[in-house]
């Protein structure tokens, strides 16, 4: 990133916000949140704040986009016009765009499509409030949300991201990290079964750098994934002590 | 779960809702004029300059204020800009689209500007920063999440609460050059007593229900909108139907009566920002 | 070895067990290899105290994928030139041709469907076909004497997975609301649920006590809960 910091982004180790490089902001979940969707959640990490609705396995208008011999999954990443410093002008940018064919790829790789031929299954991802890694926020939360809806799947899903100040790999990163820092690898992976899902690379990396930065998101990813199962047993947690 | 461009009711229910009404009833047991339990929480989007989630029954609707510097129109060279822009994503019903806005959040957003505008709930001279040359553009962006049933009086909701918690990032002026220095920021100042609200009413048969479920809305066959601060009538839509003099000359009276209680445990909910969003 | 308990919540990706001769599992899982895993939230429920058991990975949701021979509780929402369209709340829909919806010979050149089904109706039906190959994957039939259209009572919907619960064992659940309050229960294997009392009252007591069982579908103790719901409401409402 040629633009420099209006504050420093690592000062002794610590980071503008006073975490450790390895250190993820804290996580909260809700699953069902919507009550017209066949599965949502509200996910944040920090200040970052997702809403994911999906609706489906269901016809779509017009049906000629449907396939034969499996559902095709519809994603829709999009930020709320008040979800950013600057306003943000409603209609779909290219960046939303390309984010939502990645995120679309990611979930296609678990999701069993072929439960339902000649379907869809869209899932819709609204960006509330953004502080950095907006992009891996919204697959944790559209993986929560295909399991409230019942969608069959291999596995839950986990977004982290990855980024460096220098030759520090930091994980999680902020608004201020994601603009100013010198590297940017947003990852999803299958938690189960350690699959990559969805990975990007922005900046210039040692392959050391880049292998590192998937350590760490891996070791990241066990506590988001944690806080997931949580929220979503938590539906139905009072029975089972029961 | 199947997808089409219209809520399917079946006759039998239609039946069922109808003679409930015609009896006064309706399935949440509430009565025609009543609305459903209504909770607001201001100052949920921390990167919005004033935000706002309503819940109206299941309907969730959020609103949030952006400011920007922006040029006076030319006939009201010392005015702010007030935008309204309302959307309806596809999260929020299996009927909606992705898209630009349709011609129903587009009607929406232009009935909650009139009576935003006409009640002068924010007095707009306080926003202009060099007369003729700079001044505030207030973009006041309405996204609902959760459709069912009167969206009109939802967002109305969601846009005056916001309003009542935005924040003016302080403008500083170097000569010719305004810039906006958003790490300083002063209440809104406007007019709580002027705050203006809508309440729509719905007509089945020929009875008039307010707030009504999204089945209910889907069943009516008139729409009619009063918007009112409590006193004088700051904007009337009338949708689909007809009515006659008569039932207007009701729903005025009755909005009356229903924003002026209504007004007051709005402002109650307005006064303590919340910070979390969780639902 | 079995890797998970009686009543125990899983998640997608959550291994359940392998192949074994003490157990057999069954329900909403996915193989790989020898191992089965969870493919969406679901419930453990194991059946049987003699080997082999069964171990049921029960959904707590999801959509209705048709099943031939399924009955269902249908919305007509289109009429074509040869039958109908019908809603059944499923990714996939249905129709009913014309000479599936009565018994009498029809004329299809002069007959007026509406006459027979109109827009809004709705429908006892059997699914007599699943095909995805068809336009209209699902076909129905009412030509049995106890299908055809719904003309009195109340329609209420609930989640499709928590249709074996509201039916019961053997139809246990469901038979509560004859034996107690002589009201008929139908349910459509698509989550929608037709209710017939004599008593306007008394159906929409059913249809709430109905969505109780809905909420707290993954319960124990379910049935006794329902009963004392019933007799409580019976007593209140002076019945015998």
């Amino acid at each position: 990133m040629v633009k420099q910091s209006p504050i420093p982004l690592l000062t002794d180790g610590k980071r503008v916000d006073g975490r450790l490089p390895e250190e993820h902001r804290p996580v909260t979940m809700q699953v069902g949140v919507l009550p017209n969707a066949n599965g949502s959640a509200l996910v944040a990490y920090g200040n970052t704040v997702v809403l994911a609705a999906v609706y489906g396995p269901r016809e779509p208008i017009p049906r000629y986009i449907t396939v034969p011999d499996k559902a095709v999954v519809r994603v829709r990443y999009h930020m709320a016009p008040f979800s950013t410093d600057d306003r943000k002008n409603p209609a779909p940018t290219r960046r939303e765009i390309e984010i939502s064919k990645v995120v679309k790829q990611a979930l296609e790789a678990v999701v069993f499509l072929e439960q339902y031929p000649k379907s869809t299954i869209d899932v819709f991802l609204e960006v509330l409030q953004a502080d950095g890694s907006t992009r891996v926020t919204s697959i944790t939360a559209a993986s929560l949300a295909l399991a409230d809806a019942g969608i069959p799947m291999r596995d839950l899903v986990v977004g982290v991201s990855v980024g460096k100040i220098n030759d520090t790999v930091i994980v999680d990163l902020n608004k201020l990290e994601d603009n100013y820092g010198d590297g940017d690898l947003p990852i999803a992976i299958a938690y189960r079964n350690n699959w990559v899902l969805l990975m990007q690379l922005d900046g210039v990396w040692k392959p050391s750098e880049v292998k590192r930065g998937l350590e760490l998101a891996f070791k990241a990813a066990e506590n988001i994934y944690r806080n997931m199962r949580e929220a979503l047993k938590g539906r139905y947690m009072a029975v089972v002590q029961q | 779960m199947s997808s089409y461009p219209f809520e399917i009711i079946p006759s039998l229910r239609r039946d069922t809702l109808r003679r409930m009404i015609s009896e006064g009833k309706r399935p949440d047991d509430r009565q025609l004029i009543s609305m459903r339990d209504l909770t607001i929480r201001v100052g949920v989007i921390k990167t919005a300059d004033g935000s706002a989630l309503v819940n109206l029954g299941n309907t969730k609707v959020i609103a949030g204020i952006k400011f920007e510097l922006g040029k006076p129109f030319e006939d009201t060279p010392n005015e702010g800009n007030l935008i309204v822009n309302l959307e309806t994503p596809p999260l929020a019903a299996p009927t909606f689209e992705p898209g630009p806005p349709d011609e129903n959040a587009i009607e929406i957003a232009r009935v909650i500007d009139r009576a935003l505008r006409h009640s002068n709930y924010i007095p707009l001279r306080d926003l202009t920063i060099i007369p003729g040359k700079s001044v505030y553009t207030m973009w006041v962006d309405i996204y609902v999440l959760n459709h069912d049933g009167n969206l009109i009086d939802s967002s109305m909701l969601a846009a005056v609460s916001a309003i009542a918690n935005a924040q003016v990032p302080r403008a500083i002026i170097d000569g010719e050059n305004v810039k906006l220095d958003k790490s300083t920021k002063i209440p809104l100042n406007i007019n709580p007593q002027n705050m203006p609200l809508t309440v729509t009413y719905y007509k089945i048969d020929k009875y008039l229900i307010v707030d009504p479920t999204l089945e209910e809305e889907v069943m009516s066959d008139g729409r009619f909108t009063v918007a009112s601060d409590g006193e004088n009538i700051v904007a009337l839509q009338k949708g689909e139907g007809y009515f006659t003099p008569e039932e207007i000359d009701s729903m005025i009276n009755n909005t009356l009566s229903i924003v002026k209680d209504l007004k007051v445990k709005v402002l109650e909910m307005v006064k303590t920002p919340t910070g979390s969003l969780l639902f | 070895m079995l890797n998970v308990t009686d009543r125990m919540i899983v998640l997608p990706g959550d291994l359940i067990g392998g192949k074994s001769n003490d157990y057999v599992i069954v329900g909403s899982v996915y193989w790989e290899g020898d191992k089965a895993y969870a493919a969406t939230v679901a419930m453990i429920n194991i059946k049987g105290d003699v080997k082999p058991m069964e171990v049921q990975v029960i959904p707590l949701n999801g959509a209705y994928k048709p099943r031939q021979g399924d009955i269902v509780i249908g919305y007509v929402i289109d009429i074509l030139v040869n039958g109908w369209e019908v809603d059944i709340k499923s990714p996939y829909s249905a129709y009913l041709p014309i000479n599936e919806a009565t018994l009498k010979p029809i004329d299809v050149v002069t007959a007026d469907l509406r006459n027979i089904l109109n827009v809004s109706d709705i429908v006892l039906a059997k699914i007599s076909d699943f095909n995805l190959a068809k336009d209209y994957p699902v076909t129905l039939t009412i030509k049995e004497s106890r299908l055809g259209r719904i003309e009195d009572g109340t329609v209420i919907e609930i989640d499709p997975v928590k249709v074996p619960r509201v039916i019961g064992k053997k139809g246990s659940m469901v038979n509560m609301f004859k034996d107690e309050l002589n009201c008929d229960v139908t349910v459509g294997q698509n989550g929608r649920i037709w209710v017939r009392c004599r008593d306007k009252r008394d159906e929409l007591f059913v249809s709430q006590t109905i969505k109780f069982i809905e909420r707290e579908s993954h319960q124990s103790g379910l049935m006794d809960k329902v009963k004392a719901i019933i007799q409580s409401y019976k007593s209140t409402s002076g019945l015998p």
